[in-house]
């Protein structure tokens, strides 16, 4: 084990780490510039163990009725050996529909290597006759390790080339998705291309058979009928990339992360907080979507404007604490040179403001 | 985000509690605003779950659908709603008032009120609006027929979620923005969006702050969301046990209607609290006086109102999927004037919006020290009207010589910049040259020209009359954008597949 191996293993305490899937890694790309967040992920932390350890839990339910939506949609457009999905996909990529294709199905519950041996084998086999690849097993580095991804997704070979599928259950209306889903499956795709990626290059062959545009099988408008759309993930494979790399240099992070510094879930919640305290998090209000520790990181930043968001920073002339704001407004503190510019403008909105609300202005 | 509200959020945290951004009201509120409150049910298309609704507090009418995925149960909530909707709208067409038009050479009528609805949140204004669009192309005839007032009810849910998007209308409103449009609280724009948590801000119970009154509303323990999308948690150990045993007791009708009563209590309780906050957001909004641009605005609102009940009544079909290339280019057109003249309105309104201007240097207060109402240029053909005065002001201003200005004080009158002094005191003495509202004479009428000692505001931003940009007709949409478009397509397909289809 390497001292970095080591080290990360005291953070989290005396058990394995928490498993990585796509979600988690794609959730990764949130917020890149947090040091908190990437030492715990890197780590394996679990999380939201940790976030109701200290008092802060996260609220990331799933109602079990989108979960019956999803798989019951899955189940229905992965039937008959995906004809129908190989139909919508070729249709979509603009290739004739093929008159059939293989269906490898590579999931299963035997142990994680001899799987991913199959997946290894079966998706750099060679051939360019149409297949399509259910539940691949597929693998990355993150943090210095290796993480598995079992996705339930389907890599199609067409014309050579491999697409990923991703099937979601949020519908497309009239041509139209929440934007805030279709982002989230983009990134999560990207996950899925970037290990495919990896995978034909480890076996030697060019990485750039794995398209960078991802199919993306909806329900179309209120029904329950399959619609393929394009998803373009090159800016989505960049961030990751960036984000991955980071976490590989995670021994410059922990250079900076005090010594005693643990997460160790059964440790005392007042311990856990000093030392979480220890280790700088960025906090932004989008953090509450993603991150378990969110409301924590909340807490800690009270009376930061970065709680109230970073436009509103941003306008308050990028002064990091509220009583120095009002300070500066109310002119009761001199400013600093360099804040000589932000402390003009907030006197005179705050001279403004007053003048207004007493009715004072014309 | 102008610097302004941005002061008056930080002001917020420090003071445990809401801080006003606003002196006026900025919307109409109706004296019977419809409040609905929509529950979908999570993973499914928009698909209703629940919903309360009611013109006013002790009118709560509870929907609910006791297996949403069942799309007959669907239209049957989709008729019930349309029950309580149709009605409603039906009540403000009564009376008629006529308004000139053609500069006065013609009248038309519109009714005197239009209805509004007003629902928790932004997602409750995308909830109804896509089911405005699952309703508004069924038939009442053929395969699967519905109850005829079903697509009435999605084209007219269409016809409000498009109003909402009109800048300025207050036809379909979402309660989290008329009430972050007049206070700025201690938290995030996205935590605005929660509705329980930003009336804690704004109206915090007896002895906490709204840090706290926040806090505690974020619990869904405590205080249920909103909607459209319900608590995980509920759905998971409340609402599916509900769900399951009405679905098995399918035969024997004393336990159903036992099992309905259940559910009915599950969902009122969810829904209720949300309901209560939406009457106290009324009651908040109703205590600030109305801006003195809003009545016309809500003009507009009435006018459309009109104009689409009209539609319907001449047998007009329903909204279209998408817009063609001719009638999306109106449409952003039309948007973009109503924004800018929406923007301007509310500075003229409000001191404390035209703050945010002055704090730009697109508007500057100033003490009228010197006038000349009697200047007439005779440099031109024939003489004109033009008085002079001299304002002088402490504030930067940043506009350069020959600029037309306006004083929301005398909105028709144009201020043209003559000279600028800055004077070495930090003051600047503007003189102006003014044009318009004074009449066809010669000489000013009183009050007409600013006197000697006002305080006016002067800006930039002007509410005149902005002509209407020109389009061509649909038949004649440029190549470039598509050509015209085909006369017979196909019918417009409902998109709903088989009502009968049911999830296993």
């Amino acid at each position: 084990m390497t001292d970095t191996a080591q080290r990360l293993a005291e953070i989290r305490g005396g058990v394995p780490p928490r498993r990585h899937n796509a979600r988690t890694i794609a959730a990764l790309t949130g917020n890149p510039g947090c040091t908190r967040r990437a030492v715990l992920d890197s780590a394996g932390v679990d999380k939201p163990k940790l976030a109701e350890r200290i008092g802060f839990p996260a609220r990331f339910g799933q109602s079990r009725f989108a979960i019956t939506r999803g798989n019951a949609f899955e189940a229905q457009v992965k039937a008959d050996g995906g004809a129908e999905l190989l139909r919508l996909v070729a249709e979509r990529l603009g290739v004739p529909v093929p008159a059939g294709a293989t269906w490898t199905d590579l999931g299963g519950a035997e142990d994680l290597p001899d799987r991913h041996e199959r997946s290894r084998a079966a998706l750099t086999g060679g051939g360019d006759e149409p297949a399509l690849f259910d539940h691949p097993l597929l693998g990355l580095d993150v943090a210095g390790r290796r993480v598995h991804l079992e996705p339930d997704l389907v890599a199609a070979r067409l014309g050579g080339r491999f697409h990923v599928v991703e099937i979601k259950s949020f519908p497309v209306i009239d041509g139209q998705a929440d934007p805030a889903k279709v982002s989230a499956a983009a990134i999560q795709s990207a996950v899925y291309v970037l290990a495919l990626r990896e995978l034909l290059a480890a076996a030697g062959h060019d990485p750039g058979l794995v398209s960078h545009e991802v199919v993306l099988v909806c329900p179309r408008d209120f029904a329950n009928q399959p619609v393929a759309s394009l998803l373009d993930v090159r800016k989505q494979l960049l961030v990751l990339r960036r984000q991955l790399d980071r976490m590989a240099r995670i021994d410059d992070l922990l250079a900076d992360v005090p010594a005693g510094f643990t997460a160790d879930l059964t440790a005392d919640p007042a311990t856990l907080t000093a030392a979480l305290t220890g280790v700088p998090a960025r906090y932004a209000p989008e953090c509450l979507a993603a991150c378990e520790l969110a409301y924590f990181c909340r807490h800690e930043a009270r009376g930061h404007t970065t709680v109230l968001g970073r436009p509103v920073r941003e306008a308050l002339g990028g002064l990091a604490d509220i009583r120095e704001v009002l300070a500066l407004a109310d002119g009761v503190r001199a400013p600093d040179p360099e804040q000589a510019e932000a402390a003009a403008l907030l006197r005179a909105a705050a001279r403004l403001r007053a003048d207004a609300l007493a009715g004072n202005a014309a | 985000m102008s610097t302004l509200r941005a002061l008056a959020q930080a002001q917020a945290v420090a003071a445990g509690v809401a801080q006003p951004v606003a002196t006026v009201r900025h919307l109409h509120l109706s004296e019977r605003p419809l409040v609905l409150v929509p529950l979908a049910m999570a993973g499914e298309a928009n698909a209703p779950l629940a919903a309360m609704v009611g013109a006013a507090p002790d009118e709560a009418r509870l929907l609910v659908v006791p297996q949403p995925r069942n799309r007959n149960q669907r239209f049957a909530f989709a008729a019930e709603l349309a029950a309580i909707l149709l009605p409603y709208l039906d009540s403000f067409r009564g009376v008629s008032e006529a308004v000139p038009v053609d500069r006065g050479r013609d009248v038309r009528y519109r009714y005197v009120d239009a209805p509004q609805v007003l629902v928790p949140n932004p997602a409750g204004v995308t909830f109804l609006r896509l089911f405005g669009r699952s309703t508004r192309f069924r038939r009442p005839d053929g395969e699967y027929p519905v109850h005829p007032s079903v697509p009435l009810l999605g084209c007219w849910l269409t016809f409000f979620a498009e109003r909402a998007e009109h800048p300025g209308s207050a036809a379909l409103v979402a309660m989290t923005e008329a009430l972050t449009l007049h206070w700025a609280t201690g938290q995030s724009a996205v935590e605005d969006l929660h509705l329980p948590a930003l009336l804690g801000w704004i109206d915090p119970p007896p002895g906490s702050t709204g840090a706290e009154a926040a806090a505690r509303a974020e619990d869904p323990q405590v205080c249920p969301p909103a909607g459209p999308a319900t608590d995980p948690d509920f759905d998971n150990r409340r609402l599916a046990p509900a769900m399951t045993a009405y679905a098995e007791a399918e035969d024997d009708p004393v336990a159903r209607a036992g099992a309905y009563a259940q559910l009915e209590r599950l969902l009122r309780d969810q829904l209720t609290p949300t309901w209560e906050l939406m009457w106290r957001g009324v009651g908040l909004l109703r205590g600030l006086p109305p801006g003195a641009r809003v009545a016309g605005r809500w003009d507009g609102d009435k006018d459309a109102f009109t104009g689409y009940a009209e539609h319907l009544d001449d047998g007009g079909g329903p909204q279209p999927r998408r817009d063609g290339a001719v009638a999306a280019a109106v449409r952003l057109h039309r948007l973009e004037r109503a924004l800018a003249s929406y923007a301007v309105q509310r500075a003229y309104d409000d001191p404390l919006v035209m703050a945010e201007h002055r704090l730009t240097g697109e508007a500057f207060v100033g003490d009228v020290t010197l006038a000349d109402p009697k200047r007439v240029d005779d440099t031109g053909k024939r003489p004109v009207l033009r008085p002079r005065i001299q304002v002088v002001t402490t504030e930067p201003v940043v506009v350069p010589v020959g600029a037309t200005l306006y004083s929301p004080a005398r909105p028709g009158q144009k201020a043209k910049v003559v000279f600028l002094t800055p004077g070495a005191d930090g003051k600047t003495e503007v003189v102006l040259e003014l044009s318009g509202g004074m009449g066809r004479g010669l000489t000013a009428p009183p009050g007409s020209v600013p006197e000697v000692g006002e305080r006016l505001c002067f800006t930039t931003l002007s509410d005149a009359f902005m002509p209407a940009g020109n389009f061509p007709a649909s038949e004649e949409t440029p190549w470039t954008h598509g050509g015209p478009p085909a006369t017979s397509g196909p019918a417009p397909d409902s998109g709903d597949g088989d009502p009968a289809e049911e999830w296993t």
